[in-house]
């Protein structure tokens, strides 16, 4: 069964929500592998390779086998594919040294094989806060890795994010999903630079109150940066949705021009911003599609 | 946190190597890798200290129901001892598959 996408503020669809089987209940492990054509998936770097932080223990904390970043290989409706995910449960997604370089491996071994004669797609499964403040610089250095792995691959394969769950994407992995050829969110997914509390810790309960869910989802949700154009599909957390959503990006291929390369677009929409006086969050989408980038401005 | 060794009676190996759970509130990792018989080995790193006597009455009481042959290295983030011993048995079942 192939669930329908939510509406964006229409009635919930109660019938299929019961039907669902959730993307997000599954672990890490086990989302990488629901995606993949079944039978093909073959985990690299496993929990018996033993790859783990070398950072954590001396800081008291209890290292993961796998370091939170679950690497599979497989076929995505026949074709050759890698699928990163990042396992949320463990240092909420927390991105360090070990799990960074993880990720950019995969995607620059995609990236070889593609020019080697097997375009290979990468999936990013990005429930993740950013990078892991006990590994600080190794993190903020490994997503850089990443970031810089996923332009090189993007030019020849699709890279497709999907963020799924509450937790969201923020921080340095959200530039990582910014890069991607096509971003796949759920309504409860969240996505942003910077996380509410960081927010509201750096600049006040006034600037932004952390504890205001329908605030946070009408900026950071979902539905939001759908309509907004910052993500591009809005699917339901559903095993089937998910994997069709995947393969149907996978399908689109490579995009003519990235979101990320559309600069003159994005610094209209700055522009279109008054921070003195700025839109609700119900009102940016009608705001950003008037804002026209300014002559000269243009590609 | 802590690290703890155990050593039990054990004289069943498993038939393969298992992995299960995370390293996430209230649960544990639980990596186990099939040895000889003779003995059962367990490392525990434990995010809680303190909590010595309990992980040994825990581990005993698995450990004399199913005599498991294995390396066991769980990576525990504030398990239940009831967590625990259904993390320890989910491994065994798993091993079987």
């Amino acid at each position: 069964m192939t669930s329908p996408p939510p509406a964006a503020d229409g009635p919930t669809d109660w019938t299929a929500i019961l039907a669902r089987t959730g993307f997000i209940e599954l672990d890490a492990r086990a989302r990488a592998t629901a995606l993949l054509d079944d039978g093909t998936a073959r985990e690299l770097c496993g929990p018996f390779d033993r790859i783990e932080s070398p950072w954590l223990e001396p800081q008291g904390v209890v290292p993961q086998s796998d370091d939170g970043v679950i690497v599979v290989k497989g076929r995505l409706d026949g074709r050759p594919a890698v699928v990163i995910a990042i396992e949320q449960a463990f240092q909420g997604g927390g991105i360090g040294e070990v799990s960074g370089v993880k990720i950019a491996a995969a995607l620059s071994l995609a990236a070889r094989d593609s020019r080697d004669g097997t375009p290979t797609v990468a999936v990013l499964l990005l429930e993740t806060g950013g990078v892991r403040l006990q590994e600080a610089n190794l993190g903020l250095a490994t997503v850089a890795e990443v970031c810089s792995a996923l332009l090189e691959l993007r030019a020849l394969q699709p890279v497709i994010g999907v963020i799924a769950g509450t937790l969201g994407c923020f921080g340095g992995m959200s530039i990582a999903a910014g890069l991607c050829s096509t971003l796949i969110i759920t309504a409860e997914g969240r996505l942003g630079l910077d996380g509410p509390q960081v927010i509201e810790s750096e600049a006040g309960v006034a600037e932004f109150d952390a504890s205001d869910h329908t605030l946070i989802w009408s900026i950071d949700g979902g539905a939001q940066r759908t309509r907004t154009g910052l993500a591009d599909v809005l699917v339901l957390d559903d095993v089937t949705a998910m994997r069709s959503a995947v393969i149907e990006a996978m399908e689109r291929g490579v995009p003519g021009e990235h979101r990320s390369r559309r600069i003159g677009e994005l610094r209209a929409r700055l522009e279109a911003v008054d921070p003195t006086d700025p839109p609700a969050p119900a009102d940016l989408a009608a705001v950003w599609a008037h804002a026209v980038p300014r002559e000269g401005d243009r590609p | 946190m802590q690290t703890l060794n155990f050593e039990f009676p054990a004289d069943r190996p498993p038939p393969r190597r298992a992995h299960v759970g995370v390293v996430g509130s209230g649960d544990l990792e639980i990596l186990m890798t099939p040895e000889p018989p003779g003995t059962a080995r367990v490392r525990v790193r434990t995010s809680v200290d303190g909590f010595d006597t309990v992980w040994r009455t825990v581990l005993e009481r698995f450990f004399a129901r199913h005599r498991v042959a294995a390396a066991f290295e769980l990576n525990d983030f504030g398990a239940t001892p009831g967590v625990v011993t259904l993390r320890l048995r989910q491994a065994v079942e798993e091993s079987r598959r």
